[in-house]
């Protein structure tokens, strides 16, 4: 760990502020990521401003009807509170699918959106990765790839996005608000939050340095039936082989987003569009540009037969 | 002591102490962190600076140079050596293959090559970062499918005429007759010992001598190993290893931290600790070989075995040896006609060497599937088809008879138990719900070695007993076992008896490893024990020959004393060894074991759920059923690990296991591990020792990776012969769900 500096902010905009002015700075809220990636020298932070005195911590009823999350209620909170139990099942869903207890706890919901990639070879200084090393290729491709990504990836990168509680974000349609050091605020769908890697795996989303999340907002509830449907090769405390976010309606209609395949939450409304005539329908669609690798082309139709799953449970349920 | 005829009724057989369920006498010390571990031994030495490994970047080729002045010029540094500070590798340990230290050779990913010590383990880890070494990359050989047509036969030896086959009757005649066949090939992967505990170590250094407090499971070994790696005197060196934090035969041998540590302390005139960090711990280290295997039956339609072929091959570093996954093979199962031999490849991945069962628990992952298989071949019930082929004598050698075998009772004994009879011999044909349901099961095998151990006792004036032996620990329950086995011999409660372990001073003992501990060890004390016994009854005037230790006292005839009353005028001393003369070659030792499995298998996702275990294991006198229940369901619990999510993923371009931390390398947690139980025969073996007991540690492993793979194989209908058992592997072939 290289050493740094260390501050603690008072209000969202003069953290933003804080970490706009020093190069090389970075936020920290619950630390359950960043921390070991330090370790490791993978981020190497010359500043960190602690977010947590920020008191981001409410779930607040907006008046569109929907949740407005604070970026630092913890996974545990958020996954327990009444409103999303009752209303945004596939969120508590997800959230308690990931990790452990003891990381839940301190994991918030700014930093789960933020959790980088779990793929080995970013992981290991000696190893060449354009997300860890922009320019130096990528290990992966050619090489151990069974948890990497099998569509919308590039020459340069084929990491996942690792996280759960993104893939219900995705399905009901969220929103990241952010704010800057000016006093600037941003709304960014969570469609368009995470970044394909393309010629620069190294920017996992679309936040500028200094740019600060200060909720994550659910729109109105979508009624229906929730699920996480999450395929590991353990079972529990492992990320995703495959996992399915999905919301399904009496009518058999829905949505759905992928998880374990992508840099992204692998949602495509054309191809849950297809719900009402099965999991291969939507998974033909969905899937229709993937490039497996040997490794994990496996993952296709288990994303199909994990949607079967869904389905089979729904159809049971109703 | 030699014991060189079947023990008689003696002392421990009255199983006051012995024999009984006791917790640990360790336990409150372990969950009230003051069991001190390897790196937590602050106070053994003052002025203690922290060191940090630096790995070498590439798996073969030459290091340059190494860029040393902006980790010395970093904050806190006190002083690096590097491995080009010595012009050659420094001397190999015992059972080492791949230098420790020193030269400037890269024999594998990750060796150490540097070491980093300053103030604080943060300074350390820091300045570690910011070592550059310039390499000569070499090619290497990293693919064993690649590497095995070409290997050679392990002790094939031409000039001196050796085959390196084992070779019983005529099996190419015998398997090209027999009515029913099985020809089948297996593998097992890599995998890595992923204790808990990493591999730590603290070294000071007065004048010549050093101390070295270590987590290791053979003491004895490693201080020959360590002393010889330092070209030091071994009365110069003490190690000290009370405490381990689970070590599977990763500790067996002198590892890099223990080399490190003294080198650096050297070099710095401190003490310096390292403990090894995790990222490091696969490739640094040993690990066990992945294996190809080809198992060949041949039976009779009736079901007896005529013909066993057996060829396993591994890949290991020049001059490493193969896992000997034939080994059960050559002693399970009877048939007149057999071939076994393994085939060694050479690879430059990191050293491969033993890990809990080596050689059993890959082997019997492919036998006990490949019975499965001639079971089904031979439409007969696979309890039927091992009762079947029971043997009491060694198949290579018939004059040679088991000391005790009682396979055949563990099997009916399990299958009663576990409710085999309700299980559909026709696959995937049992459901519930969306899950597919099957039910396995295998036997399981591990031989019991018996080698010296020894021990001293003291009765102290008080009347307590101090025990000293540098047996170990290694979270297998010997502290208990030995205070047991104190108060049996010398008829004291439990509470009077304090067990002082892992010290290099003390009487050298078998240690941990092999499932070899608790029958040695205890035995070793025994021995002393009888020597205290003796003193006892001398210093009281009492004939040692009638003379019994119950209740705290110490009678014959009509007189009788309190045991204190010995040491009335001084300590006495007890100090004796084990030695098993030639027992275990007149006749054949060895631990057998019926495991049974029923799982579940998602028929959408094809993830597996194991729903039951269940062990049976003859393996002599239990000593302390609570303790060796937990060894055998952490085994089975291992067991589960390997047959359905361990796996060391090979880089094969770049020569390593990338997947080395333990978010990458998978084992169980406790969700995948359901309702588990255990059995044990009571069979003491008077063959094995005065214990009457045997290893059984890894006999809790050998088997359940097959049995599970039998349950799945019995759920799906899909067999799946490549370990481990991930979903991919028959996610496309298993049945339609409704």
């Amino acid at each position: 760990m290289k050493s740094f500096t260390y501050e603690r902010a008072t209000t969202p905009e003069s953290a933003a502020a804080a970490v706009a002015r020093t190069q090389g700075a970075m936020f920290i809220g619950g630390g359950t990521n960043l921390l070991d990636l330090m370790k490791l020298e993978i981020e190497t932070p010359r500043h960190l401003v602690d977010v947590q005195d920020l008191k981001l911590d409410a779930i607040d009823a907006t008046k569109e009807g929907g949740l407005r999350i604070g970026a630092l209620v913890t996974n545990t909170a958020l996954s327990a509170d009444p409103r999303i139990r009752r209303d945004y099942g596939v969120l508590t869903r997800a959230i308690q699918a990931g990790a452990s207890g003891q990381l839940r706890n301190k994991a918030t919901t700014a930093g789960n959106l933020l959790q980088r990639t779990r793929c080995p070879y970013f992981y290991d200084a000696n190893m060449p990765c354009n997300k860890r090393k922009p320019g130096w290729g990528c290990g992966a491709i050619g090489g151990y790839s069974r948890q990497l990504a099998v569509i919308g990836g590039s020459d340069a990168c084929i990491a996942t996005y690792p996280g759960d509680m993104a893939q219900a974000m995705r399905v009901l349609d969220a929103t990241v608000e952010t704010v800057k050091g000016d006093g600037t605020t941003r709304a960014i769908p969570i469609a368009d939050f995470h970044r394909l890697p393309g010629g620069d795996p190294a920017r996992d989303n679309v936040l500028e340095h200094g740019e600060l999340i200060t909720a994550v907002t659910l729109p109105r509830p979508l009624g229906g039936q929730h699920f996480y449907q999450k395929v590991r090769d353990r079972a529990s405390y492992a990320f995703a082989l495959v996992s399915v976010a999905a919301v399904i309606q009496k009518d058999g209609t829905g949505r759905v987003s992928f998880g374990g395949v992508a840099a992204r939450p692998w949602r495509v409304e054309a191809a849950e569009a297809a719900l009402p005539k099965g999991a291969a329908a939507v998974t033909k669609l969905a899937f229709a540009q993937a490039k497996p690798t040997a490794d994990n082309a496996f993952k296709i139709p288990l994303a199909t037969r994990a949607l079967a799953s869904v389905i089979a449970q729904a159809k049971a349920a109703s | 002591m030699k014991f060189d005829t079947p023990a008689g009724q003696n002392p421990i057989d009255q199983l006051k102490v012995v024999g009984r369920p006791t917790s640990r006498i360790d336990g409150p010390r372990k969950v009230t962190g003051t069991a001190p571990y390897a790196y937590e031994r602050h106070d053994v030495a003052a002025n203690q600076a922290y060191g940090w490994i630096v790995g070498a970047g590439i798996a073969k080729g030459s290091i340059n140079s190494i860029d040393t002045s902006a980790a010395r010029a970093a904050p806190g540094v006190i002083g690096i050596v590097t491995t080009l500070d010595y012009p050659k590798p420094l001397p190999l340990g015992m059972a080492n293959t791949a230098t420790l230290f020193g030269g400037a050779e890269v024999q594998h990913y990750h060796q150490a090559i540097a070491v980093v010590v300053a103030e604080t383990f943060e300074q350390a880890r820091a300045a570690g970062a910011l070592i550059r070494a310039d390499y000569a990359r070499a090619k290497g050989r990293f693919d064993l499918e690649t590497a095995a047509p070409n290997a050679p036969i392990e002790g094939q030896d031409d000039k001196s005429g050796k085959s390196g086959i084992d070779r019983v009757g005529d099996f190419a005649k015998a398997f090209a007759a027999a009515p029913v066949k099985i020809d089948r090939h297996y593998s097992t992967p890599d995998e890595t010992h992923a204790m808990m505990e990493p591999f730590a170590t603290i070294a000071a250094w007065n004048g010549d001598k050093l101390t070295v407090w270590t987590s290791n499971q053979m003491i004895q070994w490693s201080k020959r190993s360590l002393a010889k790696i330092l070209s030091i005197e071994p009365e110069n060196l003490r190690l000290d290893s009370p405490f381990i934090g689970g070590g599977f035969g990763g500790k067996l041998f002198v590892r890099a931290d223990a080399v490190c540590a003294a080198l650096a302390a050297k070099k710095v005139g401190r003490p310096v600790r390292i403990a090894m960090q995790r990222p490091l711990m696969t490739n640094n280290a040993t690990h066990r070989p992945a294996t190809l295997q080809h198992i060949r039956l041949g039976a009779t339609k009736d079901g007896q075995l005529t013909a066993i072929a057996h060829v396993s091959t591994s890949g290991n570093l020049p001059g490493g040896d193969g896992e000997t996954a034939i080994a059960q093979t050559k002693l399970f199962y009877a048939a007149p006609n057999r071939e076994t031999y393994m085939k060694l490849a050479t690879l430059d991945l990191p050293e491969g060497n033993a890990m809990r069962a080596p050689g059993e628990a890959p082997g019997l992952m492919a036998l006990e599937m490949a019975m499965d298989e001639l079971a089904e071949a031979l439409g007969m019930d696979p309890v039927e088809l091992r009762i079947k082929n029971d043997t009491q004598v060694d198949p290579e050698d018939p004059d040679k008879p088991f000391s005790e075998r009682h396979f055949i009772e563990a099997l009916r004994v399990g299958a009663d138990k576990f409710g085999w009879a309700g299980r559909n011999a026709k696959p995937a044909a049992m459901r519930d719900g969306r899950w597919l349901v099957g039910m396995g099961m295998a036997g399981g095998f591990r031989n019991n070695i018996l080698t010296q151990s020894a021990a001293r006792i003291r009765l102290e004036r008080d009347g307590r007993l101090t025990v000293e032996t540098d047996m170990t620990d290694i979270g297998t329950g010997t502290y208990t076992i030995m205070a047991q086995t104190a108060a049996e011999m010398m008829g004291v409660p439990l509470d009077r008896v304090t067990v002082k372990l892992g010290d290099s001073d003390f009487p050298i003992s078998a240690g941990s490893g092999g499932q070899w501990g608790a029958n040695n060890s205890t035995s070793g004390l025994y021995a002393a024990c009888l020597k205290l016994r003796e003193a006892v009854a001398q210093q009281l005037g009492f004939n040692s020959g009638d003379v019994t230790f119950a209740d705290g006292k110490v009678s014959t005839g009509g007189r009788s004393a309190a045991l204190a009353d010995a040491a009335t005028n001084g300590v006495l001393v007890g100090e004796d060894g084990f030695d098993p003369t030639d027992m275990s070659k007149r006749w054949q030792q060895s631990t057998f074991a019926a495991h049974f499995v029923e799982v579940a298998v998602d028929g959408f996702t094809g993830e597996t759920r194991i729903r039951r275990m269940l062990a049976v294991c003859d393996a002599g006198r239990i000593l302390n059923p609570k303790a060796a229940r937990s060894q055998v369901i952490g085994a089975m619990t291992m067991g589960a690990g390997a047959a359905l999510m361990e796996e060391l993923a090979v880089d094969k371009r770049f020569g390593l296991f990338i997947n080395h931390d333990l978010a990458g390398y998978e084992v169980p947690v406790h969700s995948d591990i359901p309702h588990q139980e255990v059995i044990f025969l009571d069979y003491p073996d008077d063959k094995s020792s005065p214990m009457k007991a045997k290893g059984v540690g890894e006999l809790g492993l050998c088997g359940v990776g097959a049995a599970i793979a039998n349950a799945i194989y019995n759920a799906t209908g899909v067999r799946v012969r490549d370990y481990p058992i991930t979903l991919d592997k028959h996610l496309e072939k298993l049945p339609a769900i409704a």
